[in-house]
């Protein structure tokens, strides 16, 4: 391994660079066809790395981004990256095979589709050799945006579009809030990189941040993996081109949030709350998933529902797995069965679950329709396919002799080990799991009946179609055969399988059990024995299951008992109408437009926030002694300036109102003189003097008042408010002047107005010496304002010119 | 226009002088007695605004020829460059210098470069007054 292996992650997304270039240069080839050539790439690297793992090894290839604050893309090569990455590339591979026939060449935009997949293949790639958690969020968040892109790919229809925006809210609803989770992580095991936390899990149990960080990633893990109430977006998704739900939605995107829960494990099984989450919403999930599956009429739908259930499946063993952490000894061995199973689960699905997307899209090609009400008697017409969906089926149905079937006979035993476990609570509520699971299990066995024979057997309803079937080309089938016959090879050396790819991948998730994958030693059985409780409970899925499937459509109907209104899809789509909405309201309320609200907001808040302050910091102080002697003329110009501003607010014209507020100028300046301010009343006599010429000049082109007609009104609220500013302003004034905490500088420019400036007013020493700077912006401000009125009026003259011209 | 304002418009040209001749007084003895560039400024605009009211506006632009947009200009050019002088020799931007010097009319006389800043706001103080009241007044 000379080239670090951290490099290869990238080689979708730099080859995805390229392919527009070839999409527009060769028109004669598939695009993809030079497509598939990386994915095959990369399976071959990524299977030379199997020997070596199967013996304990781990690689760890690093590539520094920003080492300032311990960020890095750090590949990380154990059990579980190895399987994930095997899996990705290996079904990439697959389906992008699958697509060149799929899709034309001539009608779609296969320069885009294809960048779209291979951003996502390095996306996958990512997330599962991540070993730094922010770069595990930067993929993680690849795969939202890539997939979105994907979804929406047909983006001229609706549907798609609804779909696409659906899952990016919800995948990226979940991401964020992993995210936060990922960052509680760090902070608590003091490092970004997996394999410390791991190895510092002791310091991270207990801290305070621990049950919010399990919330957090859990959020994260079950919207991305569609587990309830976040697989609403899973069915929607199905809009996409079937090789993307092939890969995205049945063996790779789904699988990431299990491959985080399946990850973080070592860090968090210690905890009852992980163990219940994880379990219980995985149960339930399964559960939900394939009762619903039942009621789909569309095939795509059907598998969807049928994805769901067994993540589900797959995420409820992730949390058994965990009780391994907890029991030691004699018992322990049975507890280990549950990780086992679950990686077991995990590579049989991505197999059975591809095919059948495949065969879907197959069927949807060939006929023109997915719609099961529809289809029917494709047997005879399409031997390839229809064999092909009955391996995937029975396998997902858990019969022999396909894979599906040992893995829920793993997962059967697993559930009906938690029975034995006796920590929280498990005693008591044990025996529900593996009753949910055998009722979810026969659920299984109905819609994996239904999709198979409800499409190939039957009566053929050729009219319906709105195309004339006909099998499939073989470049098209040879995907799915592969995967199906994958399938069947698992039933039957499912022990190499365990012992090359699931011990291995168990090992990374259960560190601290095992230190090598040699000590996994679960061996898989197909046969139990007569008496064994998993055998029995095959043996009555079957029967029920059978039975069920036969009396379908009698008791079809109860699902129509569920109204619309009561669905997961009503509720997302009205908390979206109410986000949109309320939203809207609540900004339209508050944004009138009208400038006096925005005032009373001001000057509500200045007030609360001013006054609060002051009483919550109990700054609130008047000291008498500090007040200076209230000599007569400051009394009467006080006198004075209190009429002219009651002149000012009561006068029923604008005349009366200029003229009481150039009167209350003066008075401001008379103020200035009596307290000994000559250059402010010099100033403020002859700027009041130039406003009040301003405001006269001003004042014959403005309408008369309304608001100062011979009824006035007098809005308490605005008088509420203004008497609040009033007294705030008051309060404050007083308080900073009982407390002055340091002396003034003023004593400096005394000394020193003479010996340093060389003059003898300090006002205007000040004004453009000691602080000249200031006075510099000043006179900025005034040119501006200046050249501000003079290009207002102009323009709007020049504007009055033009629309004379041209009428 | 103003037909019989021959009181008014006799008055004012002898005001209009002494107006402004005391808003150069004003500017000049800003350093050291109340006063200074801007309400120099403001001194020397209420005389033009005098000027206004008792003629028309046609008449105050040919009585006093400026655009002054760009007495604006040079008067923040003028407090600018004065503030930017003091780079050349080496000190804080905005650094005045004073001293007492020999000039040939006045004798020994105090010199100060915030003098000629002062100068800068009162130039700026005066135009940007006098071109607001004549855009607002001109367009009528």
């Amino acid at each position: 391994m000379s080239l670090e292996f951290v490099w290869f992650i990238f080689l979708p997304i730099l080859a995805a660079i390229i392919v527009p270039f070839l999409f527009r240069a060769i028109k004669n080839i598939h695009t993809g066809w030079f497509v598939l050539i990386v994915p095959v790439v990369l399976f071959i690297y990524y299977a030379r790395f199997v020997k070596g793992i199967l013996n304990g090894e781990v690689h760890i290839s690093e590539l520094p981004w920003i080492p300032s604050l311990d960020i890095s893309f750090t590949a990380y090569m154990d059990g579980l990256s190895i399987l994930f990455s095997l899996l990705i590339t290996g079904i990439g591979a697959l389906v992008v095979l699958y697509s060149i026939f799929y899709l034309d060449k001539q009608r779609e935009k296969l320069n885009n589709f294809y960048v779209y997949l291979l951003m996502f293949m390095t996306a996958m790639l990512g997330i599962v050799q991540s070993d730094n958690t922010i770069s595990l969020y930067l993929f993680w968040e690849l795969t939202s945006i890539s997939s979105f892109l994907l979804i929406g790919y047909w983006f001229t229809r609706d549907r798609s579009r609804f779909g696409a925006l659906k899952s990016m809210m919800i995948t990226v609803f979940g991401g964020l809030m992993m995210l936060g989770g990922l960052v509680l992580l760090s902070i608590m095991g003091d490092s970004y990189s997996i394999r410390e936390l791991i190895a510092n899990s002791s310091s991270i149990v207990g801290h305070d941040y621990f049950t919010l960080a399990i919330v957090l990633i859990l959020l994260g893990a079950f919207t991305k993996s569609a587990q309830f109430p976040f697989y609403i977006w899973l069915p929607d998704a199905m809009e996409a081109p079937t090789p993307v739900s092939a890969y995205l939605h049945s063996a790779t995107m789904v699988k990431a949030g299990l491959y985080l829960v399946a990850r973080f494990t070592p860090v968090f099984a210690t905890s009852e709350l992980w163990i219940w989450l994880v379990t219980g919403i995985g149960l339930l999930t399964l559960f939900w998933g394939s009762f619903f599956a039942v009621k789909q009429t569309d095939l795509k739908a059907i598998l969807a529902f049928s994805t769901v259930s067994q993540l589900g499946l797959i995420m409820s063993l992730l949390g058994a797995s965990a009780v391994a952490y907890h029991v030691t000894g004699e018992q322990a061995a049975i507890f280990k069965v549950a990780a086992f199973a679950a990686i077991f689960h995990l590579i049989n699905h991505a197999m059975f679950k591809g095919s059948l997307f495949m065969v879907a899209g197959i069927v949807d090609h060939e006929t023109g329709t997915r719609d099961i009400r529809k289809l029917g008697g494709l047997m005879s017409i399409m031997p390839v396919s229809f064999t092909v969906a009955f391996i995937g089926s029975m396998s997902m149905a858990g019969l022999p002799p396909f894979g599906g079937f040992l893995s829920k006979e793993l997962f059967l035993t697993s559930m009906l080990s938690l029975r034995e476990f006796n920590l929280f609570n498990f005693d008591t509520w044990g025996i529900v799991f593996p009753v949910i699971a055998w009722i979810a299990s026969i659920f299984t066995f109905v819609y994996s009946f239904y999709f198979v024979f409800k499409t190939f057997t039957g009566k053929r309803k050729d009219h319906e179609l709105p195309k004339k079937p006909h099998e499939a080309p073989l470049g098209m089938l040879l995907s799915p055969i592969i995967l199906a016959i994958t399938v069947v090879v698992i039933f039957f050396i499912p022990n190499m399988v365990g012992k090359a790819f699931v011990n291995p991948a168990v090992v990374a998730m259960q560190t601290g059990i095992y230190t090598h994958p040699g000590d996994v030693g679960i061996q898989v059985s197909a046969w139990h024995g007569w008496l064994a409780p998993e055998f029995l409970m095959t043996l009555g899925v079957i029967a029920v299951g059978a039975l069920l499937f036969l009396t379908m459509a009698r008791w079809q109907k109860l699902y129509d008992i569920q109204p619309q209104y009561l669905t997961l899809n009503t509720l997302y789509d009205s908390l979206m109408i109410f986000g949109e909405t309320g939203m809207n309201r609540l900004s339209r309320f508050y944004m009138t437009g009208l400038i006096r609200t925005y005032f009373i907001y001001m000057f509500t808040f200045i007030v609360t926030i001013t006054t609060g302050a002051l009483f919550i910091q109990d700054a609130f102080a008047v000291d008498m002694n500090s007040f200076s002697p209230v000599n007569a003329y400051g009394l009467m110009t006080a006198i004075i300036l209190i009429i002219a501003i009651c002149m000012v607010l009561f006068a029923k014209t604008r005349l009366t109102a200029i003229i009481a507020l150039g009167g209350v100028g003066y008075s401001v300046a008379l103020f200035f003189v009596i307290f000994k301010a000559p250059d402010l009343a010099l100033t403020q006599l002859v700027i009041e003097t130039v406003s009040v010429a301003l405001f006269l000049l001003a004042f014959r082109y403005l309408p008369s008042l309304k608001s100062h007609g011979e009824t006035k009104k007098i809005r308490v609220g605005n008088l509420l408010i203004a008497a609040a500013v009033g007294v705030t302003m008051t309060l404050i004034a007083l308080s900073a002047h009982s407390q002055k905490l340091i002396p003034s500088i003023s004593q400096y420019y005394k000394d020193t107005v003479f010996t340093e400036a060389a003059g003898g007013n300090i006002v205007n020493v000040i004004l453009v010496d000691y602080r000249g700077f200031d006075t510099l912006f000043e006179i900025a401000v005034l040119g501006i304002a200046a050249i501000g009125v003079y290009s207002m009026i102009k323009l709007r003259l020049s504007r009055k010119e033009k629309s004379d011209e041209s009428e | 226009m103003k037909a019989n304002d021959v009181i008014l418009q006799t008055a004012t040209k002898v005001v209009f002088f002494i107006i402004f001749l005391f808003s150069i007084h004003i500017f000049f003895a800003g350093h050291f007695a109340p006063g200074g560039g801007f309400v120099g400024g403001l001194l020397t605009t209420a005389a033009i605004v005098l000027l206004l009211l008792a003629f028309d506006l046609k008449t105050v632009q040919q009585a006093l020829p400026f655009n002054f947009m760009i007495v604006v200009a040079i008067g923040l050019v003028l407090a600018i460059g004065m503030g930017a002088g003091s780079f050349v020799f080496n000190v804080p931007f905005l650094t005045h210098a004073f001293g007492d010097f020999y000039l040939p009319l006045f004798g020994v006389t105090s010199l100060h470069t915030a003098m000629i800043f002062d100068a800068g706001v009162y130039l700026v103080v005066v135009g940007s007054t006098v071109t607001m009241i004549q855009s607002i007044g001109g367009e009528s």
